[in-house]
């Protein structure tokens, strides 16, 4: 059973975090803590892939001495951190915008409760 | 120059879209130029990179000289190349048609508008072209961001509209990501030829099938197929005409595009990619009918059209599940044919809502009388979305009438006939409307025709012949472009 | 030159360019009328060809790989395209008279709907495989839409949507039978005799012909499928006319002609048990239809009932298989419709000229227009099947087909249709020439509705005298219904 649980952690709260976000977006009602929860979202699937990069008694993927040689094995791999700056970018942009809409719907109609915005939509 | 068309098709828009706010500042008319000759540029180079592909094989690109599985490879075979025409050809009509209706904005903002429409041309075609699986990702979000900023153009209702499919959008590529994520995981490369490579070590794994899960959910949400369809339909009621003509027409038929690609190029459709397969064929099935359905019940015309998208997604993905080769046929016809029948049908609308504000189906009584060119094209794009023949939607109906026969899916051709007559009912109705009912004058100022300016009119006229001629020369579209895009079928 | 495409495309041509022309009466006029005949001398130049044995085919556009828009002219296609295309002419020039006595609007898309539906219309004449007969098909229901709603009213609209609702069912119904026949027997077009294999099985065959028939017995207002044709006779007269007796009906008729004779071929049908069960629904249409327009008092209604138990003749012929029994269905399509139009065309004068439309209101009406009404009686008898008319040589065929199919029993179906028919047409003659005038008002009617009717009406008794005469109608018909029989090979 714990073998389910150890070495695993961040898995574990990479998918406890992606669920926490999911389950905001769907169950809040009011709009800035439904991108508050995208963030998590988004901050959780970074946290999968820095995991996925992670090894045993490895150190960061930076070659400092040119003398011996490279393994592998004793670097993390980079490209998935890599890879989660692009993301990273993603996330701060789709945040901006996201904000830029809140605060015209907030001078618009006032509110940023997703029911009384919706009755106002309809009028 | 012509052994970088791969990149360029990409680049050139993304460059144009960066310089044209700057442009827009100095001078109007040289923005608008900048703006055209961009999608012409892109056009040519698009048909020239097809006919080459057509010629000699598929195209990889390695950008930067990285050879893959490394570096990130962008590839044009004959289904890639065709989606790049299509949508590089779609936009060009947009352009135009965009064109005409701002003159009233200030030249900053008209810049900007454009601008943001050449990213999401730009993030489209990185989307067709992508070779690699994080690039998708990364294109696809460029395109949703764009999009975003397109339509909460269209005043305050499409700002809330469009929050909430940003919402729904983020979440789509946070799924498609982390897919993504566990396909790196277990083969360790995101190329996606390398990824094929490795299939038969993975398959039938739980992470592959987690993979697989996650990425179709994702792409699912972005293709708004039923039941994940709800952000569309206000979004494309309230956004500004034009930014729905080319969403409605492109957008959704590139994610069904990334869908084929990973489904079937990349998973080769084995082991959970098969499962999810099957299962999505009987989810589209209800969702077809259904949309069908509502769209019946919808009285804006918009909000009509996007129910019909809707419904129309579900035949493109029950043509996927059936996986013959008459309903892939049949599908990737409908992805083409689609996208040039809403593209018309929405830009044809759009038209309508400027010149009258007529925007439910009882306001459209005798619009024929004042917009006569516009509704004739509208006319024939609703025909063919019915699937009359010889227009388009028939042939693209038959290929996936005789996959679904030929394998015994006996529901699923019963589904799409159902589908078929109620989209018969919505749309007739609407014509009848526009032909045979008295003219309202509430909406109109003058007692006359009442056509639209002529760069409002070419596009949506151009839109309705195509629809004619991809009808009566669907052959040559199959047996030229689709039947090598589908080689191992 | 390819004959049968350009026969077709003469109308679709004629229609853009009444379109182009707009609002003026005359030009229009002549567009349509040239055209007119220019579809007809197309069509009536095949004649010696088929009537020597051979056919005519064309491939002009490939539609689907694997299956072409395949064009074929035999001795079926070119009766129904002479006959349709011939009666096209007089339409037309009835149709001139008619809106103008009645004054109506929108005579351009009258006329332009109505070339694009004779173009339907003889693409269906000439379709060679079943993609290419569906094509025209559903162009035929699309383009005859407009002229059903035509008036505009509220009962228009209304007529009109239950025409769509009742055709587009019935097309979807043929596109599933048209595919899956496609799957069964691929790249196959109309063979006579059948091209479905018969080791499909009954579980396979039955259905699909289930399909068809329901696809094609919309138009052929085959019971309980028929609705629409008493709803579709809100539309202007020569609409009902030419289209509701003539092009539509009739192109529902032949479908079942082509599904019976060339796609599953008369001995299959019988092995699967299908033949007797639609010869009974046949039967059973003829006889409820010719009751129930002894109730319609509205002249129009009571020709629509008519229609629907006429139609269901040819039905009848297919169903019971023999030579005989076909070649008196198809020579049928030619005689029916010259006798119905004839008396639509009456039905049209007295109600543009005189404005009466029920059978009540006729008494004495053959002392004011006495060419009108005699026409009137010269259709009607055929229709009974009286004897020296083109109905009787019909309905003889269909008689001895009858018995020699050993079903004797529809004989007395035939015979009992006959007298119901004259039930429910001899009063009006009656009264029209031996009743009391009410008010006597005005003459005959114009020349340009009384001539076409006149026409038709002779032919009604000429093609009963001498069949063959002219075009060869009784001998198409024979050589069309002997190669369903033999089956395959020989003369098509």
């Amino acid at each position: 059973m714990d073998q389910a649980f150890v070495g695993h952690s961040y898995y574990w709260l990479s998918a406890v975090l992606l669920l926490i976000g999911l389950h905001g977006i769907l169950a809040h009602t009011h709009l800035m803590r439904k991108l508050m929860a995208m963030n998590v979202m988004q901050v959780a699937v970074i946290i999968f892939f820095i995991a996925i990069s992670a090894k045993s008694e490895a150190t960061a993927p930076i070659a400092i001495d040119h003398g011996t040689s490279l393994t592998a094995e004793a670097y993390i791999n980079p490209l998935p951190h890599a890879l989660m700056l692009t993301a990273i970018v993603v996330s701060v942009s789709t945040t901006g915008v996201a904000l830029g809409l809140l605060i015209r719907i907030h001078r618009r109609y006032g509110t940023l409760e997703e029911s009384e915005l919706l009755e106002r939509m309809r009028e | 120059m012509t052994e970088h068309i791969p990149i360029l098709i990409v680049a050139i828009p993304m460059v144009t879209a960066i310089c044209l706010p700057l442009v827009a500042r100095l001078s109007p008319g040289a923005a608008r130029a900048v703006d055209i000759s961009g999608y012409i540029a892109v056009c040519v180079i698009t048909v020239m990179a097809l006919v080459r592909v057509l010629d000699t094989g598929p195209w990889h690109y390695e950008l930067g000289g990285w050879p893959p599985p490394w570096g990130i490879e962008y590839v044009v075979d004959p289904l890639s190349g065709g989606m790049a025409v299509l949508v590089a050809f779609m936009g060009l009509l947009v352009s135009v048609y965009a064109d005409s209706q701002r003159r009233q904005l200030p030249a900053w903002r008209s810049g900007v508008y454009d601008s943001l429409f050449m990213l999401l041309f730009s993030g489209l075609l990185g989307i067709i072209l992508a070779g690699d699986l994080f690039n998708l990702y990364v294109f696809l979000e460029i395109s949703s961001l764009a999009a975003y900023g397109l339509l909460s153009a269209g005043g305050n209702r499409a700002i809330v509209a469009t929050f909430r499919y940003l919402l729904l959008g983020t979440i789509a590529a946070t799924f498609y990501l982390l897919g993504v994520g566990y396909l790196y995981a277990l083969t360790g490369t995101l190329n996606m030829a390398d990824v094929t490579s490795q299939l038969p070590a993975i398959v039938g794994t739980a992470p592959f099938g987690v993979a697989v899960t996650l990425i179709v959910l994702g792409l699912a949400i972005k293709m708004a197929v039923f039941p994940l369809h709800a952000w569309q339909p206000d979004a494309y009621a309230y956004a500004p005409p034009p930014v729905t003509g080319f969403i409605a027409a492109v957008m959704s038929k590139v994610s069904a595009y990334a869908l084929l690609r990973v489904l079937f190029f990349v998973l080769g459709a084995e082991g959970a990619a098969g499962a999810v397969i099957d299962i999505m064929g009987w989810v589209a099935v209800v969702g077809a009918v259904a949309a069908s359905v509502m769209a019946v019940a919808q009285t804006d015309v918009r909000r009509m059209l996007a129910y019909s998208s809707v419904s129309q997604m579900g035949y493109i993905l029950i043509g996927f599940s059936i996986s013959n080769a008459h309903a892939l046929t049949g599908a990737l016809l409908l992805i083409v044919n689609h996208a040039v029948m809403k593209g018309c049908l929405f830009l044809a609308m759009g038209s309508v809502v400027w010149r009258t504000r007529a925007v439910t189906v009882d306001e459209l009584a005798g619009m024929s009388r004042r917009l006569p060119w516009t509704m004739a094209a509208f006319t024939v794009a609703a025909i063919s979305m019915v699937g009359f023949p010889p227009t388009a939607g028939f042939f693209s109906k038959w290929y996936l009438l005789q996959g679904a026969v030929e394998a015994d899916a006996w529901v699923f051709a019963v589904a799409l006939i159902v589908s078929s007559l109620l989209s018969a009912f919505y749309f007739l109705r609407a014509i009848e409307r526009i032909y045979f009912a008295p003219v309202q004058d509430t909406h109109v100022r003058r007692a006359r025709v009442f056509e639209v300016p002529v760069g409002m009119l070419v596009p949506v006229v151009v839109l309705g012949i195509t629809v004619l001629l991809l009808g009566l020369f669907n052959r040559a579209i199959v047996t030229g472009v689709i039947e090598a895009a589908l080689p191992e079928l | 030159m390819d004959r049968p495409l350009l026969a077709i495309l003469v109308s679709l041509l004629a229609a853009v360019v009444i379109r182009l022309i707009g609002d003026r009466p005359a030009a229009r006029e002549t567009c349509t009328f040239v055209a007119a005949v220019v579809k007809f001398a197309l069509v009536a130049s095949m004649l010696p060809i088929i009537l020597g044995g051979g056919t005519l085919e064309s491939e002009p556009l490939g539609l689907v790989p694997g299956l072409t828009l395949h064009l074929r002219v035999d001795a079926l296609g070119l009766l129904f395209a002479l006959v349709a295309s011939a009666l096209w002419i007089v339409t037309s020039i009835y149709s001139v008279g008619y809106l103008r006595a009645g004054n109506y609007p929108n005579q351009t898309g009258y006329f332009a709907s109505f070339a694009v539906c004779l173009s339907a219309t003889i693409g269906i004449a000439f379709a060679g495989n079943l993609p290419t007969f569906f094509v025209f098909y559903e162009m035929l229901t699309l383009a005859t839409y407009p002229l059903v709603a035509h008036n505009r009213t509220d009962a228009a609209i209304a007529g009109g949507r239950t025409y769509l609702v009742y055709t587009l069912i019935a097309g979807q119904a043929l596109l599933i039978a048209t595919v899956w026949a496609s799957t069964l027997a691929p790249g196959e077009g109309f063979q006579p005799g059948g091209f479905l294999p018969a080791d499909a099985g009954a579980g396979v065959l039955l259905p699909l012909f289930a399909l068809f028939i329901v696809g094609v017995g919309v138009k052929a207002a085959v019971m309980p499928l028929h609705g629409w044709l008493p709803a579709a006779m809100v539309a202007p007269t020569p609409v009902s006319a030419l289209l509701h007796a003539v092009a539509v009906v009739k192109a529902g008729v032949f479908g079942i002609l082509r599904v019976v004779g060339y796609v599953f071929g008369v001995d299959l049908l019988r092995t699967i048990g299908a033949a007797d069960v639609l010869a009974a629904v046949a039967a059973v249409t003829i006889l409820l239809a010719s009751v129930r327009a002894l109730s319609e008092t509205n002249l129009k209604r009571r020709l629509a009932y008519s229609t629907i138990g006429q139609l269901s003749y040819i039905v009848l012929g297919a169903a019971l298989g023999s030579v005989a029994a076909v070649a008196g269905a198809m020579f049928y399509i030619a005689a029916h419709a010259f006798m119905k139009i004839t008396l639509f065309f009456v039905a049209g004068s007295l109600y543009v000229e005189k404005h009466r439309d029920k059978v009540t209101q006729l008494a004495g009406m053959a002392r004011e227009m006495p060419i009108t009404m005699t026409a009137f009686a010269v259709g009607a008898s055929g229709l009974a099947g009286i004897p020296l008319f083109v109905g009787f040589v019909g309905k003889w065929n269909l008689a001895l087909g009858a018995i020699d199919a050993g079903r004797t029993i529809f004989v007395f179906v035939l015979v009992t249709s006959g007298l119901l028919n004259l039930a429910y047409f001899y009063p009006i003659v009656h009264d029209a020439f031996f009743g009391k005038p009410e008010a006597p008002a005005g003459g005959e009617a114009r020349w340009t509705m009384a001539v076409p009717l006149t026409i038709t009406a002779l032919v009604s008794i000429t093609l009963g005298l001498a069949p063959d005469l002219g075009f060869g109608f009784f001998t198409l018909a024979w050589q069309a219904a002997e190669s369903v029989a033999t089956g395959g090979g020989g003369v098509p």
